[in-house]
């Protein structure tokens, strides 16, 4: 595996260059360990094309979407507005997010608040560099594989981002899927509205269970994600069901990356 | 001539008190909060014309959507009739319309005939999805006692209502054939109404011309009085829908679901720290109140909202925590706001216009801690909506108050918000280590 190259937006400044994106990593995909690699897998991708981006490193920090979502508009606003100030000192236009989290919540929270971009997620990123000609996508270990795609709430029902996570996958020569419950009739994965964070209340099952069961229904290959917080439930709902042998769960960049041997 | 005064008294009493109630409906609205809804004109029509008219949002679900389309189509045509009828009622003559319309006429009153029988057959569906095959949305906790009696109460309504239709009529083809109708007699020998002259001679052909007379009057007084007791159930009843889906509709949110509102109160006090030119939007000696604990917390949006569920379930039955048990339940959410609302609407006719504190409030006494802190924003409840309610909104308004006016968010949030405050991360992680994985293997 080439080792990957990751210019900070400090860096590229100081060197008198204009990056023409910035990737917003996000807290996940900085931190949790099954994130970075997803993290690292986008970074491969932007490599790859040769993509002029930077990230902002320790510069970054959590868009407050937990803090809004949990009702605490006050820490949301707060970390809303240290970050605006971040991106505008740097005259950012254009985000790429490896998360739907952050993308939502930098696309249609920030404006009002003085941070006006033009934002989309990974999976948009990468429909547009196939779409562009700028990434060649062939089958790789996938072709024939039989794949479910789950929808991230804050992409799909959220933005109605549907078709871009699934145009990609269609490169790949592989079986896509629908579960029952897709697009903007998709289940959440029980994450998100910071359920990230907390117990569960009381209950007869645990939502994550409850759609990993459903995508397992199927029996695929792989559970293609577009979120980490996805990512971190349908794993977990897997393990719950014992079938971490037979069915793996990727983000649509790891797929990407994987298939292209980057 | 007794007949007309009776007629006009029971319309206009009926109109009086239907107007009473309608106000009290829009003041309980106004009880919420002011919001300027009404940008882009244009889509919001097209989304009133493709969502309550053209009930798109129904056809997620093709059998309850087919059924439904039968009773409203042929509530919606009937109107039609109800001209004819309220003319003929304050005049006292029979089928005026029918001479000078002649055949137009006969087609219409068929076509309402036809979907009748549709409507019929949705009624008896409905009252089987409710009652025996007990489908799962429909028969949950929350619709336990009056909202279970409601929806049964309505459907009845609607049964009795198309009986009536066909006694008026099927009697009245009988009498018509042999010459004896009110109705003017223009040399045929049927009213050739679609349904009503077979089914008609059927069921009466064997009666005398008196007691067909009869069953012609208890149909027709039958009919209208029904129409007059539903406009009048309909400001205590979740059918409120039927009214309420138009506007509820027009001011449906046009923005992108993931996109919550930004509190500009909150705006206010945060702003100024980085932007000092940053004009406050509110009168700095304003008391404020952050998020929902009660009724006037809420706007009028939400309010119309509640007027407006039909307690359908469709939401319920898409939200991944009540899927897995949990207690929250958005349709809960919307009976309980309104509920609460109309709880304070008595309060108020009871002290002269003016809310007196009960001790009660939304937050708490109807919604429980349990069922808002379950919710994943996941947008699922308002995706379903078949006149785009919007549940949580309220939810979001309810976790604000929690958070922001009461501290009592569960206690993993609070780890969860001092991690933020701190590390810039909703996890214990040093800030200054956010780039390592750039060096990690």
């Amino acid at each position: 595996m080439n080792s990957i190259v990751v210019p900070t937006m400090q860096e590229k400044i100081a060197k008198g260059e204009v990056p023409d994106i910035l990737f917003w990593v996000g807290c996940s995909g900085s931190f949790d360990d099954r994130a970075k690699k997803i993290t690292k897998a986008i970074v491969r991708i932007l490599n790859h094309v040769g993509a002029n981006f930077a990230v902002l490193g320790i510069e970054e920090s959590c868009t407050g979407d937990p803090a809004k979502r949990a009702g605490n508009e006050f820490l949301f606003q707060m970390q809303a507005m240290q970050n605006i100030t971040v991106l505008n000192g740097y005259d950012v236009k254009k985000i790429v997010t490896g998360c739907p989290h952050c993308f939502n919540t930098i696309k249609n929270e920030y404006p009002e608040l003085g941070g006006k971009y033009e934002v989309i997620h990974h999976t948009q990123l990468v429909q547009q560099l196939i779409d562009e000609g700028k990434l060649k996508v062939q089958g790789g270990e996938f072709k024939g594989k039989k794949i479910v795609f789950h929808d991230p709430c804050y992409l799909g029902r959220g933005n109605d981002v549907y078709e871009a996570p699934r145009d990609v996958i269609s490169k790949l020569d592989a079986e896509l899927v629908e579960m029952k419950r897709s697009r903007a009739n998709g289940l959440c994965c029980g994450a998100g509205g910071a359920q990230m964070f907390k117990e569960s209340e009381k209950g007869i099952k645990e939502v994550n269970n409850e759609r990993a069961e459903e995508a397992l229904s199927h029996n695929p290959d792989v559970i293609a994600v577009g979120c980490p917080f996805c990512n971190t439930m349908m794993t977990d709902g897997v393990k719950h069901f014992n079938k971490e042998d037979k069915t793996k769960v990727l983000d649509v960049a790891e797929l990407i990356a994987s298939a292209n041997d980057l | 001539m007794i007949s007309s005064i009776i007629f006009i008294v029971l319309l206009i009493g009926s109109s009086v008190f239907f107007y009473l109630n309608a106000k009290k409906i829009r003041r309980n609205i106004l009880l919420g909060k002011d919001i300027y809804i009404n940008d882009n004109k244009a889509a919001r029509l097209k989304t009133m014309v493709l969502v309550a008219l053209g009930q798109k949002k129904m056809f997620n679900r093709p059998i309850p959507a087919i059924l439904h389309l039968f009773l409203y189509v042929a509530f919606v045509i009937t109107q039609i009739e109800l001209i004819e009828i309220i003319y003929d009622g304050i005049t006292g003559h029979h089928r005026s319309f029918r001479p000078a319309l002649g055949v137009f006429y006969t087609f219409t009153v068929s076509f309402i005939e036809i979907l009748s029988v549709l409507a019929f057959i949705g009624t008896i569906a409905f009252l089987s999805r409710r009652n025996l095959l007990k489908v799962p949305r429909l028969v949950k906790s929350e619709l336990n006692g009056w909202p279970k009696l409601d929806a049964n109460i309505i459907l009845i309504m609607e049964f009795i209502l198309i009986c009536f239709i066909f006694m008026m009529n099927g009697a009245d083809e009988v009498l018509y054939s042999r010459g004896q109708s009110h109705a003017e007699n223009l040399g045929d020998r049927t009213l050739g109404l679609a349904i009503s002259s077979h089914l008609g001679p059927l069921i009466y052909g064997g009666m005398p011309d008196a007691g067909l007379h009869v069953i012609e009057r208890i149909g027709w007084w039958g009919h209208i009085i029904m129409v007059f007791s539903f406009l009048n159930y309909l400001p205590f009843s979740k059918h409120l829908h039927i009214l309420l889906a138009f506007p509820n509709t027009y001011y449906s949110n046009l923005k992108p679901k993931g996109q919550f509102k930004n509190l500009f109160e909150v705006t206010d006090v945060v702003k100024p720290n980085f932007d000092p030119s940053y004009q406050p939007v509110l009168d700095p000696n304003a008391t404020i109140g952050f998020g929902v604990k009660d009724i006037k917390d809420l706007t009028w949006k939400n309010l119309l909202d509640a007027y407006s569920c039909t307690e359908c379930g469709r939401c319920t039955a898409a939200c991944p925590q009540n899927i897995t048990g949990k207690a929250l339940s958005p349709r809960k959410i919307m009976m309980d706001t309104r509920d609460r609302m109309e709880e304070v609407g008595r309060n108020m006719d009871k002290n002269g216009g003016t809310f007196v504190d009960d001790g009660k409030t939304l937050l708490g006494d109807y919604i429980k801690h349990e069922e808002i802190w379950a919710c994943n924003t996941c947008n699922a409840c308002v995706q379903e909506c078949p006149v785009n309610i919007d549940p949580l909104t309220i939810i979001m308004g309810l976790r604000q108050q929690l958070v922001l006016e009461q501290s009592s968010a569960p206690n993993e949030l609070n780890g969860m918000f001092s991690n933020l405050e701190n590390n810039g991360a909703p996890w214990q992680f040093s800030p200054s280590d956010r780039a390592n994985w750039i060096n990690e293997n």
